[in-house]
């Protein structure tokens, strides 16, 4: 097998705590392919946004680290772009130039101002957005700005896309929507994408491989589940697919019988689990 | 035509304040309330006038006030005409020493004159508007510089919190004997005691800019921050498309404090230093003692309240117009 496109390897982090270190996240281990759709599925606190972080370089690995084609990771860069859960657009610039500041920090000296312009027009193409360039965030709802912070994305031309719950804020039909749009452009774009998802129907509708988290403290990876239907996926279509709900099911199944998350009436209750447990606050 | 609306708009807003769509009701609600104040006001100045008696007379009622006030703009009137009759004479003479002589050097000197009230205002301005825009220099950038440095702001903060309070009347010996023993040129470009009030007024109120800096370059988000680490920004591209513009609604409300204390305090500097201004006017009037006195000081007083809130407003149209977040308070 050839070199991995994207490889952590013995992942570990831990935080600093008033009550001495706080252990994240245990030995994650993971390999990715070009082209490869990749989920993060896990209960709140498991240290699924720790994982794409150190992905992004927004945060440092205490043991182990993360190599792309390659080269090692130790700093945030624009190959390795994030789509944030609450779309982090600059409030007082447009679509429009949002996504131009992206472009002509990683363009700018690749491109011609007319190419740059066209790029920028493209990626809003891409997501739908080409009617709302001048609207500024506060004019849009919160798909489209969702829409514009993935274009913004994409128009990095990144070798990794991360996304952290990009759909998590939004309703159910405009998610849909998203998640379709989503499928389409990765599949012409061929990228690489680790999406971090609460959602099971959306980590089985757009995965290759969705990866199960077990529970803080020490979290590490739990399962690997391979999704294997083929693809232009149609959640119609599939929500009759009898391997589709069996995938579903054995996600189901780890999240909420081998990982299932005691919420405690009381304080006290927490008591067994040891005194770590009360700072697996983080996300 | 977006952008005149985006400048206009300000403008138009800070009319329609006052001048709303009319109707009774609105008009009652917007005109009626402020009109029976200061009625009631004026009222009760009035007796307690009658009742107050000092050494110069009895306090100066409304009447008396608006009185002066028509004398001091006839002052003003007549000192403008004095001036125009010293040039044109001026001029007059140099027609005809160049008609004698065309090879003649001639000059026109300029009049100097007292001092109006109206003179003073200007004075005041003009030192003011001076003493916020270096403070304004000064106080920006370092708040950046301090807001986006832990370190550095660890270091200054103290500095900070110790200086804020110190009263305007605490600098003003300092800040004299240091302008008149560094500012020493043949030929100033300023006289030294603007020099002096400008300095003093800065001193005082670079603090709520530099604090507000400080404070909304400290608070751009950290969403925000994360993207430009993504994307790499360069440092002043950082500060120029992220953290400048996520800061100035702060930076504004900082230099709205900072021009209100600036107003406050060169009154009392140009009082205490007889630097020329309001302020002097005000303790030239006090020394003077005779009756019209202390109704020109009442005149000035409310001059410098309405020059004070007109600053205020300036400020606020300023910030709607170049602030991207639009929701500026109007308090």
């Amino acid at each position: 097998m050839s070199k991995p496109h994207l490889e952590l390897s013995s992942v570990s982090m831990s935080f600093p705590t008033a009550k001495g270190d706080f252990l994240a996240l245990d030995n994650i281990n993971l390999k990715l392919d070009q082209g490869e759709f990749v989920s993060l599925i896990g209960h709140s606190g498991c240290g699924k946004s720790t994982v794409l972080n150190i992905v992004a370089g927004l945060l440092q690995a205490t043991q182990g680290g993360c190599m792309l084609d390659g080269k090692e990771v130790n700093e945030p860069g624009p190959e390795r772009a994030v789509v944030f859960q609450n779309h982090s657009l600059m409030p007082w610039m447009s679509a429009y130039q949002n996504v131009e500041l992206a472009v002509n920090q990683v363009f700018g000296k690749t491109m011609g101002r007319k190419e740059r312009r066209e790029w920028i027009i493209h990626n809003l193409e891409l997501v739908h957005m080409d009617h709302a360039l001048d609207k500024r965030p506060d004019e849009l709802s919160g798909g489209m700005r969702q829409r514009v912070g993935i274009a913004r994305a994409l128009a990095m031309q990144p070798k990794v896309l991360l996304m952290d719950e990009p759909f998590g804020a939004l309703d159910a039909l405009t998610r849909a929507h998203l998640q379709d749009s989503l499928m389409e452009i990765q599949q012409s774009l061929n990228s690489t994408v680790i999406m971090i998802t609460h959602d099971v129907d959306e980590a089985v509708l757009l995965s290759d491989r969705i990866v199960m988290m077990t529970n803080g403290p020490q979290a590490t990876i739990g399962e690997i589940l391979s999704v294997k239907l083929p693809r232009p996926r149609n959640r119609v279509a599939l929500a009759e697919d009898s391997e589709y709900n069996h995938l579903r099911q054995e996600v189901l199944q780890f999240l909420y019988e081998k990982q299932k998350k005691v919420q405690p009436l009381r304080t006290s209750a927490r008591a067994s689990a040891g005194p770590l447990v009360k700072a697996a606050h983080r996300g | 035509m977006d952008t005149v609306m985006r400048y206009t708009k300000p403008i138009s807003d800070f009319v329609q304040q006052r001048l709303p769509a009319f109707s009774l009701q609105g008009v009652l609600r917007t005109l009626g309330m402020p009109i029976i104040g200061i009625a009631v006001f004026l009222m009760l100045w009035q007796l307690a006038s009658q009742n107050v008696d000092t050494a110069v007379g009895s306090l100066p009622g409304p009447a008396q006030v608006w009185q002066q006030s028509g004398n001091l703009w006839a002052d003003y009137q007549e000192e403008q005409q004095r001036a125009r009759d010293f040039i044109a004479m001026q001029e007059a003479r140099n027609a005809q020493l160049l008609e004698r002589n065309p090879e003649a050097e001639t000059r026109i000197r300029p009049y100097s004159g007292q001092p109006t009230f109206f003179h003073q205002i200007g004075t005041s301005l003009m030192t003011v508007m001076s003493g916020f825009l270096l403070a304004s220099l000064v106080a920006i950038p370092l708040g950046i510089l301090v807001g986006l440095n832990r370190h550095l702001y660890a270091a200054i903060n103290p500095l900070i919190q110790v200086f804020k309070p110190v009263s305007p009347l605490a600098w003003l010996p300092i800040v004299t004997l240091v302008v008149s023993a560094t500012y020493v040129s043949d030929d100033p470009m300023f006289s030294r005691s603007f020099v002096t009030s400008v300095i003093t007024v800065s001193l005082c109120s670079l603090w709520p800019t530099l604090i507000n800096t400080m404070m909304g370059v400290n608070s751009v988000s950290q969403d925000l921050r994360n993207v430009s680490q993504v994307l790499r920004l360069p440092f002043l591209t950082h500060v120029r498309r992220v953290v400048l513009p996520s800061a100035i609604p702060m930076i504004f409300t900082g230099m709205r404090l900072s021009l209100g204390i600036a107003w406050m305090v060169l009154i009392a500097a140009e009082m205490l230093a007889q630097n020329p201004g309001l302020g002097k006017f005000i303790w030239d009037e006090f020394q003077n003692g005779s009756s019209s006195s202390l109704s020109r000081i009442m005149v000035a007083v409310i001059a410098i309240g309405v020059i004070g809130l007109l600053l205020d407003r300036t400020m606020l149209m300023l910030q709607r117009a170049l602030s991207w977040d639009k929701s500026a308070s109007t308090q």
